[in-house]
């Protein structure tokens, strides 16, 4: 029993809080489930301390109103899911281009169109890092329950405005829709993550502005005065430095909870809420006696390719549980040696991994 | 207003224009820095977006600031320019091309009436790309793409942001020689302002069609499309109605979390997983949400799920609760460990998690449901006989008086305590009364 106070909180108000919090004041979004609660809490609550809330008439509005606004000085938010982000595509792209700092909420579902389409999933891993033309990388942070949900949404806009790039954070229909309690000071207190440093690589945006300095920003390839250029020189140095402002970054950029047991040669990584799963897996396993390591990566992308490789020191096996194909599997068999054992434990069909299953994946069945 | 009044708004160590011999585009950038002069603006005042296609290449030319973005997307990120900064002049110069793929974005911005100020240049197709048909290409017009000849109804580009509710519409063309005046009207409008400007491509549509500034006039008269001021309203733009909304929103007190301290406590020792099933209308997830924060207040953790179809008030509604010593990790729920059935609907729902309970499971159900297919132990719900009367139409009060009875997870004061924290008054005192039956 316990006396800590708790609150009732759904996925859908920690976003929200955690965004207006991180002094969110220009939110545009497109109804879709399982992310209309953002969109819902979003708009009545910006104009209340004088921000702007916006429905677009479909997604590709929805973010070019982020991108405007944000290029006249607001801290800019959105909010959707995988067919959302189908349309968020091209205009990604453009915000990466034009270092437009943006927090884009991606709340997983299953699939196109409606059905199993509102249900739970992680199928948008691979998309997120591949979702626009030209492949820059791109930085995605997943929390596993509701107040990391508060804190990575907070933490995803100083993330954006620091690399100036958008950012998304990536939960899933679980997480957003669930209500829990949660303790209170677990909303008022960030986990003890690394802080991110102040200031913005190279250098901050300067909004458009009356008396200000003259702009002109643009999505195609663009000299140093933001005008297009075809120069293969000026081309290659602005792409270079477009990925290598992520890249050269990794360390600041990695955020992960390892829970590693002497001895243990099984590694489970995942991430999201397939993580609830292994870690109650990894609590069953232990109580019954067995060795057993474990990893949630909240940094879905860049992948925190060092601290993966830390933890796999005298590992054997290698489990990873998600919501989808195999689609992070693939990217930590990049990783390891070929005669460490990969095993997913996967599900598509809309129901939640459950902790039987990894132990079952654990002791090869 | 500038300090100082420019002589011209163009950049001119980028000139010439990039534009193809005798394209009409240049004669109207240079119209919009005039009238631009005219107006005494500042250059930092100013916001040019341009669109995709060679009006793309303009904003180089003006000593604004600009911005460049995607082919049909210019008035979105106008508009969010706007939105967030009412003191900047955002002028969108866009093609026929841009209102064809973008066509979504300048009909819904006439709608909200965005204080943005559009300048089309309609010059009958596509040139950036090599002359292909556009929404505004005129019936049996050659093109890359119709070379037998359009066969498509051309798109009124100027009407359908009049009959959209745009507050200043115009149609022009690059040869007015007062379109600098017509600019400046359409930019001192409090509202959204297009103007469909005609124009001539002289390296596709002029010489594919014999197209020349005689024949657009005529082909203007055959359509019936009047040049001139088309529409002006007073209806506010969009920049004005959220002021308002802002004004009102302010004085409501901003969201936050409802804490609920541990009042009461519980001998539960391990997790318990419960499925309430009945059917929309019954207060299912209302009843969900009761025993989650009763369990909370009587210091146990707790997650709930719901789940219901995307219509309302008709089929299932189900409510999934995990109540827990620990906080909960996993929570989904495979094998129920309670089930309670107040509806056919409920009941055909969660079929499969009732198919998949063992005899260590419990099912609780309503009268007249038939049967149930589970090896779980299957006891009907009884509810007190005085309540009677109240029962169908409160039956989830009903039912979560009887788990919290029926299973003593927490004490029934907690579930008192729930409903006066986090229910209306009304339905409160509703559920109170029906709780009376059970004491």
């Amino acid at each position: 029993m316990n006396n800590q106070r708790r609150e009732m909180v759904d996925g859908a108000s920690a976003i929200a809080r955690g965004a207006l919090d991180a002094g969110c004041n220009y939110f545009a979004g497109y109804p879709i489930t399982p992310a209309s609660g953002i969109l819902s809490h979003m708009l009545r609550e910006l104009p209340k301390v004088g921000g702007i809330g916006f429905q677009g008439e479909d997604e590709i509005s929805s973010l070019g109103h982020c991108i405007g606004a944000a290029m006249a000085g607001a801290t800019v938010f959105t909010a959707t899911s995988g067919p959302g982000l189908s349309l968020y595509s091209e205009n990604l792209g453009l915000a990466i281009m034009m270092e437009v700092p943006i927090v884009i909420a991606i709340s997983q579902r299953l699939g196109p169109s409606t059905g199993a389409a509102t249900a739970s999933a992680q199928g948008d891993i691979q998309f997120m890092r591949w979702g626009t033309t030209g492949g820059y990388p791109m930085i995605v942070l997943s929390p596993t329950n509701i107040s990391e949900s508060y804190h990575l949404t907070k933490r995803a806009f100083k993330l954006a405005k620091r690399f100036r790039t958008p950012v998304f954070l990536a939960s899933d229909k679980d997480t957003v829709m669930t209500t829990e309690s949660v303790p209170v000071d677990d909303m008022k207190h960030a986990p003890d993550w690394p802080e991110i440093p102040n200031g913005v690589i190279k250098k901050p945006l300067d909004p458009y502005r009356v008396d200000g300095p003259i702009h002109h920003y643009t999505g195609s390839s663009h000299n140093d005065d933001g005008h297009i250029t075809k120069d293969p020189d000026i081309i290659a140095t602005l792409n270079e430095r477009l990925r290598m402002k992520i890249e050269s970054n990794l360390d600041e950029l990695s955020l992960v909870k390892s829970d590693l047991e002497a001895g243990a040669d099984t590694l489970m990584v995942s991430y999201g809420v397939s993580a609830r799963s292994m870690d109650a897996a990894v609590n069953k396993i232990r109580n019954a006696g067995n060795k057993v390591s474990s990893m949630t990566i909240y940094s879905l992308w860049p992948i925190p390719e060092k601290t993966i490789q830390d933890c796999l020191k005298g590992i054997k096996r290698v489990i990873v549980p998600e919501m989808n194909h195999g689609q992070y599997l693939r990217e930590i068999e990049r990783l390891v040696n070929r005669d460490i054992e990969l095993i997913g434990v996967n599900r598509v069909d809309t129901i939640l991994i459950t902790p039987e299953e990894i132990i079952g994946a654990y002791h090869g069945r | 207003m500038a300090d100082k009044i420019l002589d011209t708004f163009i950049a001119e160590e980028n000139l010439p224009y990039a534009f193809c011999p005798g394209c009409s585009h240049g004669k109207i950038l240079e119209a919009l820095s005039d009238s631009l002069k005219q107006q005494g603006l500042d250059p930092s005042e100013v916001v040019i977006v341009t669109d995709i296609g060679c009006v793309g290449l303009s904003d180089k030319y003006f000593v604004t600031h600009a911005f460049h973005g995607l082919h049909g997307r210019a008035i979105t990120y106008a508009s969010g320019i706007k939105m967030q900064n009412p003191d900047l002049k955002v002028i969108v110069l866009i093609g026929d091309g841009g209102c064809g793929i973008g066509g979504h974005h300048l009909l819904n911005a006439a709608r909200l009436n965005t204080d943005i100020n559009v300048l089309v240049f309609n010059n009958f197709n596509f040139g950036m790309t090599g002359g292909q048909h556009s929404v505004t290409t005129p019936l049996d017009s050659i093109t890359a793409t119709t070379t037998l000849g359009s066969t498509d109804a051309p798109m009124d580009i100027a009407g359908t942001a009049q009959v959209n509710g745009g507050g200043f519409i115009a149609r022009a063309t690059a040869f007015d020689k007062d379109l600098p005046e017509l600019i400046q009207k359409a930019m001192n409008h409090d509202g959204f302002s297009l103007i469909d400007t005609w124009e001539l491509c002289t390296a596709y549509f002029v010489p594919r069609n014999d197209f020349g500034r005689k024949e657009m006039m005529e082909y203007m008269d055959s359509m019936q499309m009047a040049s001139g001021v088309l529409q002006e309203t007073d209806r506010p733009s969009f920049q004005t109605s959220y002021k308002n909304i802002q004004k009102q929103a302010s004085e409501q007190s901003p969201m936050s979390g409802l804490v609920l301290d541990t009042k009461f406590s519980s001998n539960l020792e391990k997790p318990i997983r419960i499925i309430l099933a009945g059917a929309a209308g019954q207060k299912v997830v209302s009843a969900g949400n009761l025993l989650a924060s009763a369990a909370t207040l009587s210091g146990l953790w707790t997650s709930r799920r719901a789940d219901f179809p995307i219509t309302i008030q008709t089929g299932f509604s189900v409510a999934e609760i995990v109540i827990s010593p620990e906080p909960v990790d996993y929570s989904g729920i495979v094998k129920p460990d309670i089930v309670v059935i107040i509806a056919q609907e409920g009941k055909a729902k969660i079929s499969r998690l009732t198919n998949a309970m063992e005899s260590t499971g419990t099912i609780y159900h309503s009268e007249d449901l038939g049967d149930i297919d589970s090896e779980a132990n299957i006891i009907p719900l009884v509810f007190p006989y005085e309540g009677k009367r109240d029962m169908k139409k409160n039956i989830s009060a009903f039912t979560v008086a009887f788990l919290t009875k029926e299973l003593n997870i927490f004490p029934f004061e907690a579930l008192k305590e729930a409903t006066r924290q986090i229910q209306k008054p009304k339905i409160a005192e509703i559920n109170m009364g029906v709780f009376a039956y059970f004491e």
